[in-house]
């Protein structure tokens, strides 16, 4: 039998471990986008779907909503929907959603009992790490990209004539792609954070609700604390800037090449750490 | 026979505690070719001895190699080592097939030999019929296989096996016994951990006894039990003329009980010395002209040395 393994060949390296991510996405997609825990991610991904829908029904249904809501005005349409993305969509929807599926990446399996499984493979444990956050990256940001997008085309509906001069004829598939990368870097930057924290802590809420609380105060602390967050760098990404309100303090402001690396340099340190983790776990799920 | 240390599993002093609480300590050992049984009670270490050997845990003192490899270096380790666990769990939503291949796949390899090997583990374990349903809808011993083609379907050199024939029917545990038989004659390291003893007998090669942490003896299991001086061996002798042969033995000093068998047709007899005893019974039967149907010892077994041991029973058939 010896053997017979003996005969298989493996690829070099580099060429195995990007076979095992592979494995590792097929595997873990599978749980998050068709188990019955993926049923929190897609509520969350329809919250700001169904708002939009509501806030449009408004547009179109109560007499005067119109001019108030200025849903004919590019500027005003711009303003709504760069608060939106920052404070609905990001901050509460992708933020709670990477709460939900990147601390149970590792947790979930281990309540589970099935993690072994992983361990046991010839697999360096910091592959597992990589494959298991790209899986995440890969539902959150499929799903609440989605989310974006549907919801921005959905507040074009109450005035086509916007869609046509600032959709199609001006800068908004432009604005769009960057709020979806926006989305995706924020799926990016949560999931590198809460994979840590279901790594640390077995459960989420205290430190979710710190992290939530940190994100929400970032504009308000000094220039050098501003850097230890997710939301700073996204920031930088809005294609309109985003109101913050008087009492902000306001730093040195970053460019978009700056911010991109930025964050993914903090992603990559955050993964790092949580590959340390990982390399320590211990199978003991509690009976021996 | 002198094995190298490529050839063996070594505990090299390795002691496990969970805070507090011991899961094994001082374990030195060294586990050649064969079918190795770990014995003992539930909490006795066997788990946690199989997951030292696997790196699931880390030794609080000491070392663990398997076939001179370092679990550090898992690319390598776990090509070699194939481990069945206890734990009755599964990734969600996957039938059989999907379940074994897809950790073939996480192995390295493609998709087509994954396949081949998944479908060659599936049919080893007799569950290829049943491998594109639905590993939820498997009964307990369905899944009890369909996890032991897992453990064996990337063909290691050790197979480590916790309690594998749990919830498996008479007909399946038979099935699965030759199996292990099987992958031992093929050169294989088979470690199992049983508390069902009169399995261990059927199929181990040698035993390692586990009580409360602590390895109380190893080796072949007619070697511990002749190390055990402490109780008289048990003789069963099946004869035409029990009575003529028990009058015979009464005068010997070291023959320390004889006892009629229930059905009258033999003698279970207990002596402190075995050798004394088989040359004194050629003697007598020679001098009485008994005819012997049958000469056996009766507690030559795992659990008879466990019970001596340890002092309690294990669990019986």
């Amino acid at each position: 039998m010896s053997q017979a393994v003996e005969a298989v060949r493996f690829p070099e390296t580099a060429a195995l471990h990007r076979n095992q991510v592979r494995a590792i996405l097929a595997l873990e997609l599978r749980k998050n986008l068709f188990g019955w825990p993926a049923l929190v991610i897609y509520l969350l991904a329809c919250l700001p779907v169904l708002a939009m829908c509501g806030y449009v029904l408004v547009a179109l249904l109560v007499r005067d909503a119109r001019s108030t809501l200025g849903v004919d005005n590019a500027g005003a349409f711009g303003q709504f929907y760069s608060a939106w993305v920052f404070r609905f969509s990001v901050r509460f929807v992708a933020f709670f959603g990477c709460v939900a599926v990147f601390t149970n990446l590792f947790r979930g399996e281990i309540a589970e009992r099935s993690l072994h499984y992983y361990l046991l493979a010839p697999l360096r444990r910091e592959v597992l790490a990589v494959g298991k956050y790209l899986a995440g990256v890969l539902t959150t940001g499929t799903v609440f990209t989605g989310a974006t997008v549907v919801s921005y085309l959905l507040l074009y509906v109450p005035s086509p004539r916007l869609f046509e001069s600032h959709f199609l004829g001006g800068p908004g598939l432009s604005h769009l792609a960057a709020y979806a990368g926006i989305t995706w870097l924020a799926c990016l930057g949560y999931g590198a954070v809460f994979m840590l924290v279901g790594l640390v802590v077995k459960n989420p809420v205290i430190p979710a609700a710190f992290v939530f609380l940190w994100e929400g105060i970032n504009a308000f602390l000094p220039a050098l604390l501003q850097k230890v967050s997710i939301i700073h760098y996204l920031y930088a990404l809005s294609p309109v800037p985003l109101a913050v309100g008087p009492l902000a303090l306001i730093g040195e402001p970053i460019s978009a090449w700056v911010a991109v690396p930025g964050l993914l340099l903090v992603c990559a340190a955050l993964l790092g750490a949580s590959a340390l983790m990982v390399r320590r776990i211990e199978i003991r799920y509690g009976s021996d | 026979m002198d094995w190298k240390p490529e050839q063996l599993i070594v505990f090299d002093d390795v002691s496990k505690f969970y805070g507090e609480v011991l899961g094994v300590n001082k374990v030195k050992l060294s586990i050649p070719p064969g079918i190795t049984s770990l014995v003992g009670p539930n909490g006795s270490g066997k788990t946690t001895m199989m997951n030292l050997m696997t790196g699931l845990l880390a030794p609080t003192r000491g070392t663990v190699a398997c076939l001179g490899l370092d679990v550090g270096r898992p690319e390598e380790f776990f090509r070699r080592v194939g481990y069945c666990t206890q734990w009755d769990s599964f990734p969600r939503g996957l039938t059989g097939r999907q379940f074994v291949r897809g950790y073939l796949r996480v192995h390295g390899h493609g998709l087509r030999d994954a396949d081949a090997l998944a479908l060659a583990a599936v049919a080893r374990v007799g569950m290829t019929e049943a491998m594109d349903r639905r590993i939820a809808a498997y009964s307990k011993g369905m899944r009890q296989r369909i996890k032991l083609a897992q453990a064996i379907a990337h063909r290691p050199a050790i197979m480590i096996l916790d309690e594998p024939l749990n919830g498996l029917d008479p007909m399946a545990r038979a099935e699965v016994i030759d199996l292990f038989k099987q992958l031992a004659a093929e050169g294989l390291h088979v470690i199992i951990s049983s508390h069902i003893l009169h399995e261990v007998d059927l199929i181990s090669d040698r035993v390692i006894l586990l009580n409360q942490g602590y390895v109380i003896a190893e080796g072949d299991i007619r070697g511990v039990r002749t190390e055990i001086h402490g109780h008289p061996m048990q003789i069963l002798v099946r004869c035409d003329r029990p009575a003529a042969l028990a009058s015979a033995l009464f005068a010997q000093d070291h023959v320390v009980e004889v006892r009629v068998h229930d059905d009258r047709r033999g003698l279970l007899i207990s002596t402190r010395d075995a050798e004394s005893f088989y040359l004194l019974l050629n003697r007598i039967v020679v001098e009485h002209g008994l005819t012997v149907e049958s000469v056996a010892p009766a507690d030559q077994d795992v659990h008879a040395v466990y019970s001596y041991l340890v002092g309690t029973e294990g669990e019986g058939p």
